[in-house]
């Protein structure tokens, strides 16, 4: 069987740092453009990665954001320490959103993460339990 | 990409290897090798900023002179209104304009008029326009090449209207010629350029065979023979009726927004502030704006790097100026409507992508190149010292995985380490 490649990358997203957030997800985007993913599947992962990511700085107290490139899909494993997510089928819903007044201000917190992850992804699986953090498993075909 | 000449080149014996503009280049596209810069062009996008940063004048952009010129039996100077912002306050566009004519044009032409005009099909653009938002000023070259590029999935957000200074060539020329008796080739039209980007623009226009322009003239060269004719003139305070309020704030930041009748507009001015924004729109936010105006100069076209003064100074002077001469439209909007419905001002086509080519155009390859570069980049100290050459620890990563750049170039990484790397799997593929 030939082997496969597969390029393996993690970062790391630390809640509540509005400074550094998005920094993930530029580093993503870079990395596909530089291997020649073609554009249009670069902006699906970016929106994904990107909000993904905001996730983490927004409702967890830190969190990982792993990207894996292989010949057929991109995947994006994120992983957060945090709340958790109660109800995942409400959260999924657009709009729905438990993001504090402080968080709204600033612009975030419109309920459309997850909903826009699943429109810009191929596969996309969440697992969350309350008090320990949220898993995420997004995949993007090639 | 590929044919198309690049507006800059490093004019070799005057280069020192100073390395300014190695950290100067937005896009990473400068190295410095044996102590000379040199520019890898596919990932040039002309901004001119390594021609700012150079201490030796080393780096040249390819504008023209008066002896290229000789061609035409007439020619007729269309200076960037940026020219505006150059000289002393008391210095009106319409005693520049005439002292480009002692300086060796035929005639000149102001073209304010026709960012007015262009700003009018925008707001029609807009007005009926469905797609993603926000739309995306294509009149800085540097930037479309940005979006083009590093962006390509913004580029059919690039309003596909035509620049004022095409519109206003065009003018120019098939009014001359009529008025002249001659034909449209026998005159040339001449933009007074404030960067070099443009200058790729008059040569390789976007998206059409050919530009109304015939060539172009850096502001910088043209500084100190129109500094003597306007010492020359006894009255060098004059008006032109021709001179028009509105268009007139283009070259500065925020001046084609203001122009538009949508307020949701952003106006960003540096390529590097531009570049995150447009991180941000490619990440689906923004949305709720019509209009970005992003200029690759910090300060719009008043600031280019082939202009002189001082770009704050400069913008307060072309500010001083929108003043002056009002705000108020100079040409009757209907009649621009109707131009505009009959195509008038649009750019056929589309603006292609053209990315900056990747790793490697076969993908698993690309894939397994981008793993050894993040293995080597993992070795190197990350401080980004450019001793190599590279610009940073990344780009010298990169090299090395394409073969441009050997890891004993590394001034930090010792020569054992960089030997203990060369025998480890990773360097066995460099090899290959
Ligand atoms: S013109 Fe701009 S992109 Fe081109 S080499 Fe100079 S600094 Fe870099
Ligand atoms: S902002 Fe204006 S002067 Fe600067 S590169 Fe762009 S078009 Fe040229």
């Amino acid at each position: 069987m030939p082997e496969v490649s597969i390029f393996t990358q993690r970062f790391e997203v630390r809640g509540r740092d509005f400074t550094s957030a998005g920094r993930a997800s530029t580093a993503v985007k870079e990395i596909l453009k530089e291997i020649g993913i073609p554009p249009a599947t670069v902006r699906r992962a970016a929106i994904a990665a990107y909000e993904a990511e905001m996730n983490v700085v927004l409702y967890a107290r830190r969190g990982t954001l792993e990207l894996q490139v292989s010949p057929a899909e991109i995947r994006l494993l994120v992983q957060d320490e945090g709340d958790g997510i109660p109800d995942i089928e409400l959260a999924m819903q657009e709009g729905y959103s438990t993001a504090s007044e402080e968080i709204r201000e600033m612009g975030f917190g419109a309920g459309m993460g997850l909903p826009n992850i699943r429109k810009n992804s191929d596969e996309f699986r969440i697992e969350s339990v309350v008090g320990q953090g949220t898993a995420l498993d997004i995949r993007i075909r090639l | 990409m590929g044919e198309e000449l690049r507006s800059v080149r490093v004019e070799a014996e005057r280069c020192r290897g100073r390395m300014a503009c190695l950290r100067a280049c937005p896009t990473e596209a400068i190295r410095v090798r044996n102590g000379r810069a040199a520019i890898l062009e596919d990932r040039c996008i002309d901004c001119g900023e390594c021609v700012r940063a150079c201490p030796n004048g080393a780096i040249q952009p390819l504008t023209e002179s008066f002896r290229d010129f000789a061609r035409f039996r007439y020619t007729v100077a269309l200076p960037s209104p940026a020219l505006y912002g150059q000289f002393r306050r008391e210095i009106l566009p319409g005693a520049i304009l005439r002292a480009l004519t002692r300086i060796g044009f035929d005639d000149a032409s102001d073209l304010a008029w026709a960012g007015e005009a262009v700003s009018v099909a925008i707001d029609e653009y807009l007005a009926e326009y469905r797609g993603p938002l926000p739309l995306i000023s294509p009149f800085c070259p540097a930037v479309v090449r940005l979006v083009q590029a590093r962006f390509p999935a913004l580029v059919d957000q690039l309003v596909p209207i035509d620049s004022p200074m095409e519109i206003a060539a065009r003018e120019v020329k098939l009014h001359k010629a009529a008025h002249l008796g001659l034909r449209i080739e026998e005159i040339g039209v001449i933009y007074v350029t404030p960067c070099p980007a443009k200058i790729v623009a008059v040569e390789f226009p976007p998206r059409k065979r050919v530009s109304y322009l015939d060539g172009a003239i850096a502001i910088a060269d043209l500084y100190q023979p129109l500094l003597a004719a306007l010492a020359r003139e006894s009255e060098p305070v004059g008006e032109v009726q021709t001179v028009h309020g509105l268009g007139l704030a283009w070259p500065v930041l925020g001046g084609q927004a203001a122009c538009l009748r949508t307020e949701d507009t952003l106006a960003v001015g540096g390529l590097r502030e531009v570049a995150r924004i447009l991180e941000d729109v490619e990440n689906g936010k923004l949305s709720e704006l019509q209009y970005l105006e992003c200029h690759a100069c910090p300060q719009g076209c008043c600031s280019g790097p082939l202009t002189v003064d001082n770009p704050y100074f400069a913008r307060s002077k072309i500010l001083h100026l929108v003043s002056r001469y009002g705000r108020q439209p100079s040409r009757d909007r209907e009649q621009i409507r109707a131009l505009y419905r009959q195509g008038y001002f649009a750019l056929p086509g589309r603006f292609p992508p053209q990315p900056f080519p990747p790793l490697d155009t076969d993908i698993p390859r690309a894939i397994e190149k981008r793993s050894r570069m993040k293995e080597i980049l993992e070795a190197l100290p990350r401080i980004d010292c450019g001793a190599c050459g590279a610009p940073t620890c990344r780009s010298f990563a990169e090299d090395v995985v394409q073969g441009r750049a050997a890891l004993e170039d590394c001034a930090v990484l010792t020569a054992e380490q960089a030997r203990r790397h060369r025998h480890t799997a990773l360097a066995e593929g460099i090899q290959r």
